[in-house]
């Protein structure tokens, strides 16, 4: 395999980064992990807190059986071992967001074990081939409350909506040996959650983030000792901080300094990172095996309910779309990025092959060109003024088979397609009444061409006597003539018998 | 008239139902009985509202002709670890002092729903952490009993569930609820002459238990006799979606299978239990009761519980490690006792707070177990509690392949008196050796009155049963209640 080429430059030569990262993220689910509180983001303070996730005297947790499926799948989905057999441990702590002063999850026996994630070749970001990263664990566990600390001169303000929401803890491997490949990490997985519907990968509203744990060291030698950075919430800030954290151990080191093992904070405004706590002040967590929870046992109808809800995830629908569909790999790539960019393509696909009566993979480019250029021009172009209840894949069929009937240039399918967004007028009718058709009539475009050759005596004799270039102007006379609305394929074609 | 308050569970319900009195009647002689005690400070705040409205409701019921619940005009007192919807609930804390809860836990819910009322809520070791209910913030409860050497000194009602035992035995409650982390409810039920069950673990939800430690804490019943406490687990058991530990099992008709006849049962006797320290009084209640069985029908069996000398110190370890971690929720923040000094920070306010709002008892178990959870020392402590944990298990076992149900003594020793051992948390928690290793297994065991000591004070005796077994124990426990003609009552003093 080759090795990624990221390197820090230090006074004393090369340095290479060690990177693993421990992601956050938020199970979708309507209930919290231990309560039936709801989950749903942005309601007021302290309204979705049931007497268990204020942890009143006597409260007891049952775990939510949907968040047990959804990190299930997931770990499923990255091919890990499942833990028939996981257990809940606390772990001690006091702070004003940790109402029952320790948090619910899973140290010793995690629900899922080994497994791994592919993150594509990147060349211009060095990332030089396909990598496999590995997965460590999953486990699950209770998300805290929130600290507000700016609505009174003088005290603190609790919200509690958010205590006991599940997340998963997706811990990787240190296997990352740049801000690219941890960047293609983290939104590999992202993708592959949100495929999954485990989470719903929404980093500005906290739905995933991503604590950073780096260390340096010369190249091919030993481990360094890390610092971990933690609640990091976007890709950029993720690969900002490796850079960042980086420079600063190789510019510590070489000044004779040591890396202490500790907990750093990101500031995004200054790009830097800075000290929370050492590994001297860190808490003793005394974890242990929660007294109020049974052992999570998994049956086998349970495990195989899980799997068989799976989709087609990322890589392999992928394969499909550069394999079965011929699509290239760009937008095979860019295609099954997002679920909401594969879904609208994929109906898409299906409605225009059933009209035009193809196979799916006849008319699976013109759809792929369609659907991420075409159309996403059309409607950034519109911006507001497009209705997206009229976007739908009928509209969009039925100018695609226009295109393809060559009844409508690719001109003219835009101008529909944004009528079409503004009106949810039918596509045929637009093309009808607004009169953006081309014209396939051989009479009138012979007559054209008829008229142009006969304007144009001096460049139909250079043309013959070898100029071919000349066949350009032709078309170009004729098109301009029929006011572009002529079939350029009848167009080249009748010319072509005309010039001999 | 009868005394209404000398009448017991099945008496009243039966004498309700039956229209010898009425629900009204037997509450408002319980509040009288209760108003005029509070020398033995067995309540935290008495409800004598609530056990009229709940009377009233069934002698309406009756009257209407609807049918009547298993507790149906019982009225009873509500040890103060459960939680009780408007009605202040401390766990005999200053931390919780003035705590109303908006929700009714399991347990008491279905004792309302059974026809029960509340006199009131009673007092405990301050979170159930003690066994002289000495350890209440609201001061001592003082036993009914007293010795009969003439000397007038204070004795302990046991505890954790002190409140309890002794409104049962001084007639100010026919029965109460009662909880048993390590024996709260066996040994206060013996030092008081009445009778107490703690179920198998999961029998009965703790949901709305204020926790002292999960994996152990279990209610259960404390009344006058075996059928009493029946009929009250009875009403008080059941799977509860609430409680992921809860057992999803049926409930059996204890009361109406009671069978003191023993033929055909095996009664184990370990070895172990034969310790140094147990009073001869306490020996020869056994060896009384061992009679008694086999009078009954059953065959005496030894057995051996080789790990039971390991039991007290496992138990030390793990129920105040998830003490340690239960207790965490009371910090100041969210309800109850905030302590905020001028100028303090997050931390200070814990620390205030806490340092005011929990007793010496609770501080040394949190600082236990704490300790044992830490870094360094959980292998060699909890895992190690836990490994023993597990070995006493199997001794149980094995040993209920050679018997149905074990016989032993409830204590050590009878009633102490109070400050007696209040210095000494080793003595004190001696005092539970005999009840532990049934704790630390989950299984049922009760203690049932057999006598009187020397000194005039009552003896009782453990049955420990199989899991799941209740019905076992109760039998053998009216095999011994039928035999022992216990009827021993403390001279009314207050």
């Amino acid at each position: 395999m080759t090795e990624s080429t990221y390197r820090i430059q230090g006074e004393t030569g090369e340095w290479e980064v060690v990177i693993g990262l421990e992601v956050h993220a938020q199970v979708t689910s309507h209930a919290k992990l231990f309560s039936g509180a709801s989950t749903e983001f942005g309601a007021e303070p302290n309204s979705q807190v049931s007497l268990v996730d204020a942890a009143m005297p006597g409260m007891l947790p049952v775990p939510n059986r949907e968040c047990i499926r959804q990190a299930v799948r997931t770990g499923m989905a990255i091919e890990a071992q499942i833990n028939a057999w996981s257990r809940f441990d606390r772990k001690n702590y006091f702070y004003a967001d940790l109402p029952q002063g320790y948090q619910i999850s899973q140290l010793y026996h995690p629900i899922v074990g080994e497994g791994q994630l592919l993150i594509e070749a990147d060349e211009k970001n060095g990332i030089p081939e396909d990598k496999i990263i590995g997965i460590e664990r999953i486990h699950v566990e209770q998300d805290a409350g929130k600290l507000m600390h700016d609505q009174h001169p003088t005290m603190s303000y609790v919200d509690l909506n958010r205590s006991g929401v599940a997340l998963m803890e997706i811990v990787s491997k240190p296997d990352m040996a740049s801000p690219a490949e941890a960047g293609a990490y983290v939104r590999k997985l992202r993708s592959i959650l949100r495929y999954v519907g485990s989470c719903d990968g929404n980093m500005e509203q906290g739905s995933m983030r991503a604590d950073v744990n780096v260390s340096v060291r010369k190249p091919g030698g030993e481990l360094g000792t890390r610092t971990e950075t933690k609640n990091v919430n976007s890709v950029r800030f993720v690969m900002a901080v490796i850079e960042q954290e980086a420079r600063r151990q190789v510019e510590l080191i070489e000044g004779g300094g040591a890396v202490v093992q500790e907990t750093r904070l990101y500031d995004p405004d200054r790009n830097e990172t800075r000290s929370m706590r050492s590994k001297e002040d860190a808490h003793d967590y005394r974890y242990f095996p929660d007294p109020d929870l049974l052992p999570l046992v998994l049956d086998d109808d349970f495990l195989n309910e899980c799997r068989a809800s799976l989709p087609e995830l990322p890589d392999a629908k992928r394969a499909r779309y550069t394999g079965d569909l011929g699509l290239n790999a760009y937008n095979a790539a860019q295609l099954t990025l997002e679920v909401e960019v594969f879904a609208r393509f994929e109906t898409l696909l299906a409605a225009t092959a059933k009209r035009l009566g193809k196979a799916e993979k006849d008319v699976a480019t013109q759809v792929a060109n369609w659907t991420l250029s075409v159309a996403p021009g059309v409607l950034n172009a519109l911006g507001g003024d497009a209705k997206l209840e009229h976007n739908t894949a009928a509209a969009n069929a039925s100018i695609l088979q226009m295109v393809d009937a060559g009844t409508v240039s690719g001109g003219q399918a835009k101008e529909i397609y944004e009528i079409v967004l503004k009106t949810g007028r039918d596509p045929e009718e637009i093309a009808d009444t607004e009169g953006l058709k081309q014209q396939s009539d051989t009479g009138a475009i012979e007559a054209e061409i008829d008229k142009v050759l006969a304007d144009n005596p001096d460049k139909v004799a250079e043309y013959r006597s070898g100029k071919d270039k000349l066949f350009g102007f032709f078309v170009g006379q004729t098109m301009k003539a029929m006011q572009g609305k002529a079939n350029p394929a009848v167009v080249n074609e009748l010319l072509k018998v005309k010039l001999g | 008239m009868t005394d209404l308050t000398k009448l017991g569970v099945a008496a009243i319900r039966n004498g309700v139902a039956a229209g010898e009195f009425t629900a009204r009647e037997v509450a408002e002689a319980f509040n009288a009985n209760v108003a005029a005690a509070a020398a033995l400070n067995a309540f935290i705040v008495t409800t004598p509202d609530h056990a009229l409205a709940a009377a009233d409701k069934v002698d309406t019921d009756r009257a209407a002709g609807r049918p009547l619940g298993g507790m149906a005009g019982v009225p009873i007192g509500m040890k103060d670890l459960f939680a009780t919807q408007g009605v202040q609930t401390t766990a005999a804390s200053h931390i919780l002092e003035g705590f109303i809860p908006q929700y009714e836990s399991t347990v008491s819910g279905k004792l309302w729903a059974a026809g029960a009322g509340m006199l009131g809520k009673l007092n405990l070791d301050q979170f159930a952490m003690g066994s002289s209910n000495e350890t209440s913030y609201f001061g001592n409860v003082i036993s009914p009993w007293r010795r009969s050497d003439g000397g007038n000194a204070a004795l302990a009602p046991g505890g954790s569930s002190g409140g309890s035992s002794t409104a049962v035995s001084a007639w100010l409650a026919p029965a109460a609820t009662g909880t048993d982390t390590g024996g709260s409810i066996r040994q206060p039920a013996a030092f008081t002459g009445i009778t107490g069950v703690k179920p198998t673990y999961g029998r009965c939800s703790r949901w709305g238990i204020v926790a002292f430690a999960s994996s152990l804490d279990q209610a259960g019943p404390m009344a006058r006799d075996v059928t009493d406490c029946a009929i009250m687990l009875g009403a008080m058991a059941g799977f509860d979606p609430k409680d992921s530990t809860s057992l999803d099992l049926p409930v059996p008709d204890w009361a109406g299978s009671l069978n003191a006849d023993m033929r055909g049962k095996k009664i184990g006797i370990p070895r172990e239990y034969r310790m140094e320290g147990t009073d001869a009084d306490i020996l020869k209640s056994w060896d009384d009761g061992i009679a008694w069985l086999k009078d009954a029908g059953a065959e005496v069996v030894d057995i051996s519980l080789p790990h039971t000398k390991y039991a007290l110190p496992a138990y030390y370890i793990i129920a105040p490690a998830e003490a340690s971690s239960n207790l965490a929720r009371y910090d100041g923040v969210r309800y109850g006792l905030r302590d905020l000094p001028e100028g303090a920070g997050l931390q200070d306010m814990y620390a205030a707070t806490r340092s005011d709002g929990f007793g010496d008892e609770v501080k040394r178990r949190i600082l236990i177990g704490t300790y044992v959870l830490s870094a360094g020392f959980y292998d060699a402590y909890y895992n190690q509690a836990q490994r023993i944990r597990t070995l006493i298990s199997r001794d149980f076992e094995n040993a209920f392949k050679d018997c149905d149900v074990i016989l032993a003594p409830t204590t050590p020793t009878a009633a102490f008196a109070l400050g007696e051992k209040s210095d000494d948390p080793l003595a004190m928690y001696l005092n539970d050796v005999f009840a532990v290793p049934a704790s630390l297994a989950g299984l049922p065991a009760m203690s049932v009155p057999c006598g009187v000591n020397s000194q005039g004070l009552p003896l009782g005796l453990q049955i420990i049963g199989k899991a799941f077994d209740e019905q076992g124990v109760l039998n053998a426990g009216l095999a011994i209640e039928k035999r022992a003609g216990f009827i021993a009552t403390p001279e009314k003093w207050w």
